[in-house]
């Protein structure tokens, strides 16, 4: 009668130390659509690559984004149904933490809550892992702009610039490559054009360049999250398609540089 | 000990609350700010005991705003009244909540509305009302002097007229006042001049 019963943890070691469940909620998470996220001097930026919906659907009900406090915004990759779970836990809890200290959460509680959520999930019985990493970005109360990633496994870390799910690893390479060089050279009034610039950039590596495939959200201290315009998302693909093109251009008329190490 | 006085004018809800906080004898503060600003469009003036009706008041409003960020809408003020008189309504016979509210709120669909909601779970919605001592006082003054679509000027010397009357009768000196109104444009403090 008892074998009916949960009487031991789903996510279980296997001889050579894997959490099997733990790596294939993994796998689930890098089938979901890709979300960026870049840390600017005094902005933080999220874009997510947009679903393709079916003709019939309302777009509108497809969120990737979601705001969990004044303050602070999670996207995700993986199942859909999953982030819903932890977002709404998520949110009951910055909504909890200001009742009982009458203070705002930071980024950092607020992450460590959801990826503790996403451990206990490994280690109880005849649940599964949460399917989903997330991005989560927002400001201190002094200020600081944070931009934090959880995944199924529950660790947590803290990045400059980072990204989930497909190709993640694609965009991530791209980052690493240009991430310091842009935001030094990027003066400090650019700062939310620069960082803007640089995630639909980072995105455009892995998703088809227009407005209808690519969301964008900007945080800024003390006002929210903003949500760019179709419009405005689709003047920076512009911009960034021709200084693509003009890198091109210049790289094929400077002449055949030596390429390879053969004559 | 609270007073608090509420009603509805043209376009807008004015509320208005003591801001003294004694017990017995003694003045502990006389700053205390008894409305509370649930959300963008909602006051909530309350009496009562002191340590409950801030608690309460802080609960529900949180509340509110997890509902805001689930669903990226905001109730209305009938449904948020509803859920503070079904919260104090099961509280009373588990663990009763000593506190007395005036729920004023401005919704874009139907206006301005009050609704008086007590420790019990007494649920009225009403033009004019109080809670609290001032109730014995002026809810004559209210019924003499009140109109439906009063402006906001009328309704602020109104106001000044009921706090005039406590001041000339209620044997407890309730020095100071604090008035908000809510309309289409949100929720401010207004002055005494």
């Amino acid at each position: 009668m008892s074998q009916s019963r949960y009487d031991r943890a789903i996510t279980v070691f296997s001889p050579d130390g894997h959490l099997f469940q733990v790596e294939y909620a993994l796998e689930a998470v890098r089938k979901g659509t890709t979300a960026v996220g870049i840390r600017g001097k005094k902005v933080i930026v999220l874009a997510v690559e947009k679903k393709s919906i079916a003709k019939l659907q309302e777009a509108r009900t497809v969120r990737k984004m979601c705001l969990l406090d004044n303050h602070i915004c999670l996207a995700f990759a993986g199942l859909t149904a999953d982030a819903r779970v932890l977002v709404n836990r998520a949110r009951v809890e910055c909504q909890s933490y200001r009742l009982t200290v009458e203070d705002a959460p930071s980024v950092d509680y607020i992450t460590r809550y959801i990826a503790n959520l996403q451990q206990r999930y490994t280690q109880s019985g005849g649940v599964r892992p949460f399917g989903i990493s997330t991005l989560i970005i927002g400001f201190d109360t002094d200020g600081t702009p944070r931009l934090f990633q959880t995944d199924p496994s529950g660790t947590f870390s803290e990045w400059k610039a980072n990204a989930i799910g497909r190709n993640s690893k694609t965009i991530i390479e791209f980052l690493e490559k240009s991430y310091f060089k842009v935001m030094n050279e990027s003066p400090e009034e650019e700062d939310e054009k620069t960082s803007v610039k640089l995630a639909i950039r980072a995105l455009l590596e892995v998703v088809e360049g227009s407005h209808n495939n690519i969301e964008v959200a900007v945080m800024v201290p003390d006002k929210g999250l903003k949500m760019l315009e179709s419009d405005t998302i689709q003047q920076y693909i512009d911009q960034i398609e021709e200084e693509k093109a003009a890198a091109e251009e210049a790289r094929r008329t400077s002449g055949p540089t030596v390429t390879s190490s053969r004559g | 000990m609270d007073s608090v006085i509420a009603l509805v004018g043209k376009d807008f809800v004015l509320s208005a609350a003591d801001t003294s906080n004694a017990r017995s004898v003694i003045v502990m503060k006389d700053d205390v700010d008894k409305i509370m600003e649930l959300d963008s469009h909602k006051t909530l003036a309350m009496g009562g005991e002191p340590g409950d009706f801030v608690q309460f008041t802080e609960y529900i409003q949180k509340n509110l705003h997890l509902y805001e960020f689930q669903t990226g809408l905001q109730l209305s003020t009938h449904a948020v009244a509803n859920f503070i008189r079904g919260e104090l309504a099961r509280l009373i016979r588990e663990a009763p909540v000593l506190a007395n509210l005036l729920l004023g709120g401005f919704d874009a669909i139907s206006g301005p509305s009050l609704y008086y909601i007590d420790y019990l779970g007494t649920l009225e919605k009403l033009d004019h009302t109080a809670q609290g001592y001032a109730s014995f006082f002026i809810l004559g003054t209210l019924d003499r002097y009140y109109q439906r679509d009063i402006t906001l000027e009328q309704g602020i010397e109104l106001m000044k007229r009921c706090i005039q009357q406590l001041s000339k009768r209620f044997v407890i000196n309730q020095k100071n006042f604090i008035m908000k109104v809510v309309d289409k444009d949100g929720v401010r403090q207004v002055n005494f001049e």
